[in-house]
């Protein structure tokens, strides 16, 4: 089986659409790993934990491997508060 | 307790599941936020919870139907105008405090999901408090009010978290449970997610929160004691304690209770409450309110009275009282279970005691205090600062409020300059962990950064050195009134003492008292105290080797202060600077002390140590202390031209040691390594020509300098654990320090050079050190080498050169000491060496084994075992660096 690699750049006037549509679609038809390019976004709020929740969720069920790149340290902190961040995997 | 959690349906659970999924997830959102966030949300809700202070208010008294509206609205306004006051510039993000001379930082972490109750008493109020606190703090609350306070609860917590939200903080970040029950408390308390607990509450509410396992906030009961003494401001004091004690009709915990009045003013005041509207109760009247508002089953106070108006509790009584009564007074005689108003009393009814005494006053104050206030408030009015001071000693209470009324004084801000608050500590008198007004501070982690410092250290010499041939002449510069010359009986024969009195100024009386030439005993030191005592001396020259000059000193420390305790000031220590026991400092003698040694070994002239034999119980103390270094020290080499050849070479090495050992200790600085290194080359150098050659004089003069160079760097840095070992050996063995010294020296070169088992701690060196120093030392020296391992090994075989060349032996066994007698004298050896302070400055801490190893290799002399541990790598660039 080949996998795949797709690459979401995360906009962050635009991050719940970014989750909650493009990286579903990418999880959905992926067969490797999702990126999720985090570089520019500075904060998540309440809406966006609960978005990248159901995504860990959904990667989950379709054994697709999520990536999030160039997360910074206060979401990295927010997501181990939350736990979530053994449901992603990491990169600089 | 687990009953109760048990009997919560799965609907419940996922409900109260929910409340804490949000709490959870706002409060790791809001770890994100800056201070300008924060502190712009903190205001918006203190200016909504500002503006629905009356509102508020009111839905609280239509609710609970305790206090009074204006009262509440005040305390709405107190909770967000006064509390912002206070927290607005405070930083609670990031760096909070900084203290640079300290190297310390204070960082805030955020603590989570909070859990928090709310009491019937002051629910909207402590509700828009905990609301500021939390977002200043950037955590989420789960309030749980109390049953009878939900709806007015419900609608402050609605209106701070609209504005919050609306100013930016994170969805969910103030949640309230529901109808909240017992069960659902218990169940939060107990959740893994909840962070903290902060129970403002009742006792119950209180002690669930402390038993739940988690980290809690609580308040105790109250029951604050008032002393109105005879010096206070009668008109302030009892317009303080009516507006007190009717305000909100007495529901704040911190209210007065019962009023200790000095006989003198107990008529007046009585006269002004009564006048100020105050309704006096007669011993019946006194004695139905007791039996109405108190329960007798419990001791405690009655629902229905809480926060009630006086007229009305009056008229539930039975009472007739005018109808603008504000206060019931009643005075009692005593505190207690028979005397039911001695206790807390949350609504306007007063109890008064008259005291015959300051005595009396005090005493029933303190039984108020224990009759359940413990820890909480209590209340004086005096101007005698002294029996203010009393008062505070006497009485266990997070709040002492003086001149004050003791509810609102204890919210502090408006009275006083105590943090604002609605939530008081009562200490462990309340079962609680802080005294505090509960603040900002309690809803954060601290986080302390704390930047390596390096201690200030010193380079402590004695005021004059005068060195070379015929140095002795200087004497004539130190006039006296009376001198004692302290020496021993061979050097008084050998002329010596005849040449130091050539040189004294001829009109000045001078003593001799000679003493045995061994380590000193306190007997010997007090002949020479009373001997200085006698002569009214003003001056001591100790003339003679380190026994003498150690003697001398302890003889000007009793001598100058006859109460020092030479047994408590030779008290072990670790650091000099935070030793237990200080040495006097007042004097009722002054006395010169001039050392003019004899040997060229120990240094104590220069030192700030003596020696001491405690026969009685046969053991060495050695007092250590600034005080003791001698004034003057005269390093005339005259004086060891005769030394015989044997002592010439332990005292040398004795010197060499000190130098060694300085030079890598752990409180080594520039300014001892100056001396040390000089001391270690003239050591090398010297040595061996004076040891060979004893009338060169070149040689003697450079090695009784190099005795006092050395010992100008271990006053300033100490020794280590070559000083252990020997001190332990030569004790046992009855070998002489010096020799014991060389039978391990290069077996601890060896082992301090090798990678320790254990570091010693030293703030003031970055890494270990002790190998590159060696190597520097063997560069100094010339030594060949061109690692830092090859030169430590040059320098070991140099000092068993050294060694050789001064025909000492090179092994313990050469001493004709048998192996079955070291081992079994090696437990002892091990522990005293273990036991000897002189290793806490050895860069290498010594493992009981390795004191053992040490030893062994001593005992076997020649080939240290440890060499070639130490990085081959190392090289010569690298010691440049140290």
């Amino acid at each position: 089986m080949t996998s795949t690699a797709e690459w979401i750049k995360i906009d962050p006037e635009r991050i719940l659409h970014a989750l909650q549509q493009e990286a579903v679609d990418k999880v959905n038809s992926a067969q490797g790993e999702v990126t999720l390019d985090f570089s520019s976004v500075l904060r998540i709020d309440s809406n966006v934990v609960g978005a990248m929740e159901q995504l860990a969720g959904l990667a989950g069920q379709r054994s697709v491997k999520v990536v999030l790149r160039a997360v910074n340290v206060d979401i990295y902190k927010v997501l181990k508060l939350l736990k979530l961040t053994q449901r992603f995997s990491f990169l600089t | 307790m687990t009953e109760n959690v048990s009997s919560l349906s799965d609907d419940r659970i996922a409900y109260l599941e929910g409340l804490v999924r949000r709490g959870r997830t706002a409060a790791a959102v809001f770890t994100q936020f800056s201070q300008q966030d924060v502190d712009r949300i903190v205001k918006a809700i203190v200016l909504a919870g500002l503006d629905q202070a009356q509102y508020l208010a009111r839905l609280a008294i239509e609710e609970t139907r305790l206090g009074v509206l204006e009262d509440k609205a005040i305390k709405n306004m107190v909770a967000t105008e006064f509390v912002y006051n206070y927290i607005k510039d405070k930083p609670s993000v990031g760096v909070i405090r900084e203290f640079p001379e300290r190297g310390l930082v204070e960082v805030a972490e955020p603590i989570g999901l909070i859990f928090s109750l709310i009491p019937v008493t002051n629910p909207t109020s402590t509700v828009l408090f905990k609301c500021i606190m939390a977002i200043k703090t950037r955590n989420a609350v789960v309030f749980a009010p109390h049953p009878k306070a939900w709806h007015c609860c419900q609608e402050a917590i609605r209106i701070m978290y609209e504005s919050a939200v609306e100013h930016g903080a994170p969805e969910g970040v103030f949640t309230c449970v529901e109808s909240p029950t017992i069960p659902d408390n218990n169940y939060l308390m107990r959740h893994k997610e909840v962070k903290l607990i902060d129970a403002t509450g009742g006792p119950g509410a209180v002690k669930a929160a402390y038993s739940s396992g988690k980290p809690a906030l609580g308040v105790g009961p109250g029951n604050t004691p008032v002393y109105l003494e005879k010096t206070a401001h009668l008109d302030m004091a009892v317009v303080d304690i009516i507006t007190s004690k009717t305000f909100d009709n007495g529901t704040i915990c911190a209210s007065e209770q019962t009023v200790v009045i000095d006989d003198e003013i107990y008529s007046l005041a009585i006269r002004k409450f009564a006048d100020l509207g105050a309704h006096i109760c007669s011993e019946k009247e006194t004695e139905i309110l007791g039996r109405m508002v108190i329960d007798p089953d419990t001791g405690f106070m009655r629902p229905m009275a809480v926060g009630q108006k006086a007229t009305d509790i009056a008229r539930a009584c039975g009472l007739r009282v005018k109808p603008d009564t504000k206060l019931l007074v009643a005075p009692i005689q005593g505190v207690g279970r028979e005397y039911p108003l001695s206790v807390e009393k949350l609504f306007p009814v007063l109890s008064v005691y008259r005291a015959t005494s300051v005595d009396e006053a005090l005493r029933v104050c303190v039984d108020v205090n224990h009759a359940g206030g413990l820890g909480h408030t209590a209340v004086i009015f005096s101007r005698d600062d002294e029996i203010i001071r009393t008062f505070s000693e006497a009485i266990n209470a997070g709040r002492i409020i003086v001149n004050s009324p003791g509810s609102i004084g204890a919210l502090g801000g408006v009275y006083n300059d105590m943090v604002p608050t609605f939530s008081f500590g009562c200490g462990t008198g309340g079962g609680n962990s802080t005294t505090d007004n509960v603040s900002l501070y309690h809803y954060l982690n601290i986080k302390r950064v704390a930047r390596r410092t390096q201690a200030h250290m010193w380079f402590r010499v004695p005021n004059q050195i005068y060195f070379n041939m015929n140095a002795v002449e200087n004497l004539r510069h130190f006039p006296s009134q009376s001198t004692l010359i302290v020496t021993n009986p061979l050097l008084e024969q050998m002329g010596h003492v005849d040449i130091v009195r050539r040189f004294i100024p001829a009109q000045t009386p001078v003593r001799v008292l000679a003493i045995p030439d061994a380590e000193p005993e306190v007997k010997v030191v007090m002949q020479g105290v009373e001997a200085l005592n006698l002569h009214r001396a003003d001056q001591i020259i100790a003339l003679g080797g380190g026994s003498v000059i150690d003697a001398a000193k302890l003889m000007k420390l009793k001598y100058e202060s006859p109460e020092a305790d030479l047994e408590e000031l030779a008290a072990p220590f670790l650091d000099i600077r935070k030793r237990v026991v200080q040495y006097p400092t007042e004097k009722i003698n002054r006395v010169r002390m001039i050392a003019i040694p004899t040997t060229s070994g120990t240094g104590s002239e220069v030192t700030p140590f003596a020696v001491l034999i405690d026969k009685e119980r046969g053991r060495k103390v050695t007092l250590a202390d600034y005080s003791l270094s001698p004034d003057v020290a005269i390093v005339d080499p005259q004086f060891v031209m005769s030394m015989p050849r044997n002592l010439t070479a332990d005292t040398g090495i004795d010197c060499l040691t000190h130098a060694l050992e300085a030079g890598v200790s752990i409180h080594a600085s520039p300014y001892t390594d100056s001396n040390a290194m000089q001391a270690i080359r003239l050591a090398f150098k010297y040595l061996p020509i004076a040891y060979e050659n004893p009338r060169d004089e070149e040689a003697r003069s450079m090695m009784h300098n190099a005795a006092c160079i050395a010992a100008l760097a271990f006053s300033n840095c100490s020794v280590g654990v070559n000083h252990a070992l020997a001190h332990a050996f030569g004790a046992r063995f009855g070998v002489g320090h010096g020799r014991a010294n060389a039978l391990m020296l290069p077996h601890v070169i060896a082992y301090n050079a090798s990678v320790p088992t254990k570091f010693m701690p030293s703030p003031n060196q970055r890494g270990y050190i002790a190998h590159k120093k060696y190597a520097m030392i063997a560069d100094l020296l010339g030594l060949a080498g061109d690692t830092v391992a090859e030169k430590v090994k040059s320098l070991v075989s140099a000092t068993e050169q050294l060694l050789d060349r001064l025909e000492i032996p090179r092994s313990i066994a050469d001493l004709g000491i048998s192996k079955e007698e070291f081992e079994r004298a090696m437990p002892d050896l091990a522990k005293v060496a273990f036991d000897d302070p002189s290793w806490r400055s050895n860069p290498r801490m010594p493992l009981v084994s390795e004191l053992v190893e040490l030893f062994w290799s001593a005992y076997r002399g020649r080939s240290p075992a440890n060499l070639g541990s130490v990085s081959e790598q190392a090289t010569t660039k690298e010691w440049a660096s140290v």
